[in-house]
């Protein structure tokens, strides 16, 4: 069995949950060169899969357990950050622009229950319950490097779904171009959105071709348990080779277009955000440097990577374009 | 003068040690896991507002020293001026050692490429000259006149440190704007007819400025 390809190993075929962790536990003690090259073989051309091994946790995690969540071969080995940072450390602004509010000033925001209303270019437009979503597929555990505009950096467990096949199901039109998507409105649980700090409500806007890539992810949660508020409750993308502010949180319209949707930091500030938003370290932000970055929990900057290290898998979606224009 | 000798006394050992405690907050929250999930920035940001905030208290002491008449103010200046340099001296520390690891070539673009490091590199820059010539043998030596017209450059590193702050702000401006707000105050104080006003202020009568004095004092 140690080279069966790794989507056999999944949890569809077990039925025991003892039986499902004595063979995690196996795989565990027989990881290293075997499961390496057997996970290599079943995801060529993809980043070097964890080895084998339970699904991330933290002693600090908290909220709602996930069940039947998968491992995934898009997942960096990179070492986590922890709970605390990644829920502590947030620019989520309709909670407040420090980096503390989100978590601080996030409590009364009620992620549930939940609807996304989908429109314009497909065939099942309609409003749809979370569950709607998210349930016809399985859950999966995507470890991505997070990027932020500001030059810091994380490595977060996010557990989600792509995006692709969840759009498949409303069936997008030939004049499908681009997806756009809306963070909700409630500036009466949102405090950061009875200032007008940005245009509220926050946008944000993919190409088709992007929104369609299997590293996007419609993420639900993180180590494993339901997303907290201050972390984009219940539904946040992740587009894991873009600055942070692409992943638009707490969405609650998608929406496919055939122009390109406008989105709420290039409006703001057109000169330093643009559409892409791509993670370059070869087009700096007009005020800063964006060569380095901060991984939270290290001291010393690390050099950044071009699309924050997943060249290999979006670099083809960009060819012939000049990322210095089109930034 | 007799005016409140004990206050006046006790005023500078007091500014000295309240002036020590951010850094201590700081070190012991180094120690005790207490600088969030970016500690560098913490530190940064830390020493960068306490920096302004000495600077901005150093230029306050004149027009309150004249509005109240208390002149022991006019002891505490040098050191407050003297902390405002230090805070500084740690925030561009903080950056060359933590932020840009020595490397010379990244601080030099920094410098000439980044319009926020410029100014508060240039502020940082105007602030030397001031404290190396607080000492009184410096004052002494350029004569009052001279040493009053080359400090008034502290205006000008002022001016460049809330610039470098609402340089540096993604969208919300305002906490760099209340240091701008703060900044035309003592601008405004400075302006001759207004200086007067102020002046005049504590000559109503003598019992009543010493005790708004220390109601501004403490
Ligand atoms: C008079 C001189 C200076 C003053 C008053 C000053 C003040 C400040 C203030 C108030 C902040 C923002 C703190 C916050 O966001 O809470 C700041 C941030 C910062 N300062 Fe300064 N500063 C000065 C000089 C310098 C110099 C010389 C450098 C480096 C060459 C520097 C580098 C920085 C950096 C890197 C940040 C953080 C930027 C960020 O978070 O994106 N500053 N400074």
């Amino acid at each position: 069995m140690l080279i069966r390809r790794r989507e056999d190993i999944k949890s569809r075929e077990i039925t025991d949950e003892s039986v499902y962790l004595n063979r995690r536990r196996f795989m565990r003690e027989a990881a290293g060169i075997t499961t390496a090259s057997a996970l290599a073989a079943a995801a060529p051309g993809l980043l070097l899969p964890r080895p084998a091994a339970a699904l991330a946790t933290d002693p600090d995690a908290k909220g709602r357990i996930l069940e039947g969540v998968v491992e995934s071969p898009y997942s960096t080995d990179e070492k986590l950050n922890r709970y605390k940072d990644i829920t502590r450390y947030n620019n989520f602004y309709e909670f407040g622009t420090g980096k503390r509010d989100p978590a601080n000033r996030s409590g009364r925001f009620q992620p549930l229950p939940w609807k996304v209303q989908v429109l314009g270019e497909c065939a099942k437009p309609g409003h749809y319950d979370l569950d709607d979503i998210i349930k016809p597929h399985a859950l999966e555990e995507r470890i991505y490097r997070l990027r932020c505009v500001e030059a810091w950096s994380m490595v977060v467990p996010w557990v989600g779904v792509p995006l692709g096949p969840v759009l498949k199901r409303f069936e997008p039109t030939s004049k499908a171009k681009y997806v756009a998507f809306r963070t909700v409105f409630r500036p009466e649980q949102m405090p950061g959105q009875r200032r007008s700090i940005l245009d509220w409500p926050y946008v944000e806007g993919l190409r088709i071709d992007e929104a369609m890539h299997p590293l996007t992810l419609l993420a639900v949660g993180l180590y494993g348990r339901a997303l907290p508020n201050q972390n984009g409750a219940p539904i946040r993308l992740v587009v894991p080779w873009k600055y942070g502010f692409k992943s638009i949180k707490s969405v609650v319209t998608i929406r496919f277009t055939d122009t390109q949707p406008p989105t709420t930091w290039s409006m703001q500030l057109p000169d330093e955000y643009g559409f892409y938003s791509n993670v370059n370290p070869e087009v700096d932000h007009p005020r800063w440097s964006q060569s380095k970055e901060r991984r939270i929990g290290e001291i010393r900057k690390r050099d950044t990577l071009m699309l924050n290290g997943y060249a290999d898998q979006v670099a083809s979606l960009y060819s012939g374009m000049d990322l210095g224009v089109f930034f | 003068m007799n005016r409140q000798p004990l206050t006046s006394r006790a005023l500078k050992p007091t500014i000295f040690f309240a002036a020590l405690v951010p850094l201590a907050l700081l070190v012991w929250n180094a120690f005790h896991d207490g600088l969030g999930a970016n500690p560098v920035e913490t530190i940064t940001h830390e020493t960068g507002s306490w920096g302004l905030r000495f600077l901005l208290l150093t230029l306050l002491v004149t027009p309150l020293r004249r509005a109240s008449g208390w002149q022991a103010l006019a002891r505490v200046r040098r050191m407050l001026g003297l902390f405002a340099f230090f805070y500084i001296c740690l925030h561009f520390l903080t950056y060359v050692v933590l932020d840009a690891y020595f490397d010379l070539h990244y601080i030099l673009e920094d410098i000439t490429d980044r319009t926020y490091i410029t100014l508060g590199f240039t502020s940082f820059v105007l602030l030397v000259p001031l404290a190396l010539t607080s000492t009184n043998a410096m004052v002494r030596r350029l004569g009052g006149r001279n040493w009053r017209r080359l400090h008034r450059l502290a205006y000008v590193a002022a001016t460049g440190g809330v610039l470098h702050f609402i340089w540096l702000v993604k969208a919300d401006l305002r906490e760099p704007l209340i240091y701008l707000g703060l900044l035309l105050l003592l601008f405004l104080a400075r302006v001759p007819a207004i200086a007067d006003r102020l002046a005049r202020i504590r000559g109503s009568s003598p019992g009543e400025s010493a005790s708004s004095a220390r109601q501004i004092a403490t």
